[in-house]
């Protein structure tokens, strides 16, 4: 299986090449990727420089043009397109389906995969890809569970790649509006959820409360550790009862169904976390590739080194981990 | 301009069902939206149900449109997807079917029926719109996050290079913003999604969600995420009008439906209510993603 790691930053990517990533993904500095934050990602002279890095180590580069372009944005994107194609990457994730038309007939050598924000959970979806866009692969959305997934490799006419770990997505990607409901952005239009630019910190009486443009989110007494206020994972009133109504703060980690994955006939596992640091980057692809590696050598002997899922929850938010929508008992 | 109502997206006892349907018949909408969208475990009524009521309301002078589940996960899903099209195809009697995901439309394409597109299939720009015209599109609903300026943009464009395709607006209810692997509603009930003893049935309205300041934020509908403040467009309806929106959409609430109805019906044949925000129902109203401005915001152009 490749392992697909996030660069956010130049020194991102260089660490996750020299830690043994198969691939790394990344998007330019505007609204055309679905990681748009302040500081972060690609300039064109950047891009090609980390695409020289990795490729004259033998890692692959794919590149991220997966919100979806309105008309009076259209232009950006699709010569963020030409960019990548001009620039020599893998391959182009994207999710916008005139966008994949416009790929597809402009740059037909370059691979196309289809993007989580894609939103692809069935055979006939993917299939609506293949026929329309040729793609070569596709990144499932974090909502099927294992057995799922399992029944998808079987039907599906593309190769698939799925989440390994990082932040969770609670609703399907590329459908979920309620950022924009709250903020003038959204991960379709701008690339961004629940973006920085609306949370307020504030002390008061009741506690420390977080704000989404004015929206409260959360609220924090003095032994609880606060997290950013993504609105999916604040604490809310229903009937009743106050608490994580949505979800709670906490991260992906399929580790321990690697075995199973491998076995399903998954191509590829993605790590996600461009917005994270190249020191995080360093760890994540550190334990992930030493697991890959491990299972290749030790086939059904597999077992999980105690110190990976340590390093992995001390990353993680809320310092929790959780199988997601692949373990049943999530949903 | 034709009145559109959505599909029901609440889990309604089916006798409720019926009998809110057989109401339907003698309401001035046009097209009635009909199906399960939301989860496949909501089975109150049967594939043969929905046919039966679709078959009634198509008897009663109303257009039928089949709507489709949106976020399929098995493939069972798939399954049953399958099922519905090819019973809507060989009655061949000519009903649209909304497609809520590319399963849809593939199926469609390869059944040969054509779709509406509905709003949660991400048609942002021109080019999309083209390429799924091209599989058999008739019609598009506009996503609901986008303004009107997206949408006076992608009209132009279909004056221009396609006028059949029809334009739909979502003008009334609570906003569909996300669908989720989790139910809400059983998970409030700290029950299991697979065993959820179908506590939706005891929310007919859906379970509001409210932040510690008693602001409604959300609603929970099982796996389906709605806004908490109810989406209106009548205002903007002349507007709509204009920009060549050729049908408009109210979403089913549990109660007081009728009336909005009505104004709706008034307000096209050039009867609009006083500027004052409308109270057609005891919740806040929103229009924001309208104006380009966050979804929940009421924005008042006049003041």
């Amino acid at each position: 299986m490749e392992l697909v790691c996030p660069a956010g930053s130049l020194p991102a990517l260089k660490v996750a090449v020299d830690q043994g990533a198969n691939a790394v993904y990344l998007g330019f500095r505007n609204s055309t990727n679905a990681r748009q934050f302040a500081g972060l990602n690609f300039s064109e002279k950047k891009a090609a420089e980390g695409i020289h890095y990795a490729h004259s180590r033998g890692c692959k580069v794919y590149c991220a043009i997966n919100t979806y372009p309105q008309p009076a944005g259209w232009n950006e994107w699709t010569r963020a397109v030409d960019q990548a194609a001009n620039l020599g990457v893998d391959a182009l994730i994207l999710a916008d389906i005139g966008l994949l038309d416009y790929a597809t007939h402009k740059h037909p050598s370059v691979n196309r995969h289809l993007s989580v924000q894609g939103s692809a959970t069935t055979a006939a979806a993917l299939q609506f890809h293949a026929d329309n866009f040729g793609i070569k692969r596709a990144v499932l959305p974090r909502v099927l569970s294992a057995a799922q997934v399992a029944d998808l490799v079987k039907s599906s006419p593309v190769e698939l790649e799925v989440f390994g770990f990082g932040s969770l997505c609670i609703m399907v990607e590329g459908r979920c509006y309620l950022s924009s409901y709250l903020t003038d952005e959204s991960p379709n239009s701008k690339g961004a959820c629940s973006p920085a630019k609306a949370v307020r910190w504030e002390d008061t009486p009741k506690g420390l409360e977080s704000r989404l443009n004015g929206t409260l989110i959360d609220r924090y007494q003095k032994d609880e550790n606060a997290g950013y206020p993504t609105l999916c994972k604040g604490r809310f009133n229903v009937g009743e009862a106050t608490y994580h109504a949505l979800e709670e703060p906490t991260s992906l980690n399929t580790l321990n169904l690697l075995p199973q994955l491998k076995k399903m006939g998954i191509a590829a596992i993605k790590l996600e976390g461009r917005q994270r640091s190249p020191a995080y980057v360093k760890q994540i692809v550190e334990v992930w590739r030493q697991a890959l590696d491990a299972l290749e050598e030790q086939q059904d002997d597999f077992k999980l080194a105690t110190p990976w899922q340590k390093t992995l929850s001390s990353l993680s938010e809320g310092s929790s981990t959780t199988l997601g929508a692949y373990h049943r008992r999530w949903k | 301009m034709k009145l559109t109502l959505g599909p029901l997206l609440y889990f309604w006892p089916i006798k409720d069902v019926h009998q809110f349907y057989g109401q339907v018949a003698d309401w001035p909408v046009d097209t009635v939206y009909l199906g399960e969208t939301v989860c496949s475990r909501r089975r109150e009524l049967k594939q043969a149900d929905w046919l039966a009521i679709a078959d009634a309301l198509s008897a009663a002078g109303k257009e039928v449109v089949i709507a489709t589940q949106t976020l399929l996960e098995s493939t069972a899903d798939l399954r049953s997807l399958n099922k519905l099209l090819e019973a809507v195809k060989d009655k061949n009697n000519n009903w649209l079917i909304e497609a809520n995901d590319l399963s849809a439309v593939q199926v469609c394409k390869e059944l040969e029926l054509p779709f509406v597109a509905g709003a949660a299939i991400n048609i942002y720009n021109a080019a999309t719109l083209q390429k799924l015209a091209e599989q058999g599109m008739q019609r598009w609903c506009f996503p609901v996050e986008l303004s009107r300026s997206t949408l006076a943009d992608q009209q132009a464009f279909i004056q221009q290079n396609n006028p059949k395709i029809e334009t739909e607006v979502f003008a009334f209810g609570h906003l569909p913003l996300a669908w989720s692997a989790r139910c809400f509603t059983a998970r409030h009930h700290n029950l299991p999604k697979d065993r959820c003893q179908f506590v939706c049935l005891d929310y007919p309205a859906g379970l509001p969600l409210k932040t510690q300041e008693d602001q409604q934020l959300f609603t929970l509908n099982g796996i389906q995420t709605l806004s908490g403040a109810c989406h209106n467009l009548i205002q903007q309806l002349p507007d709509m009008q204009q920009l060549g929106v050729s049908h408009l959409r109210l979403s089913p609430i549990y109660q007081g439906l009728k009336e909005v109805v009505d104004k709706f019906d008034l307000a096209r044949q050039g009867q609009l209510p006083s500027s004052d925000p409308l109270k057609l129902v005891e919740v806040d109203s929103c229009n924001g993603y309208w104006f380009g401005e966050p979804g929940g915001q009421q924005i008042n152009p006049n003041l």
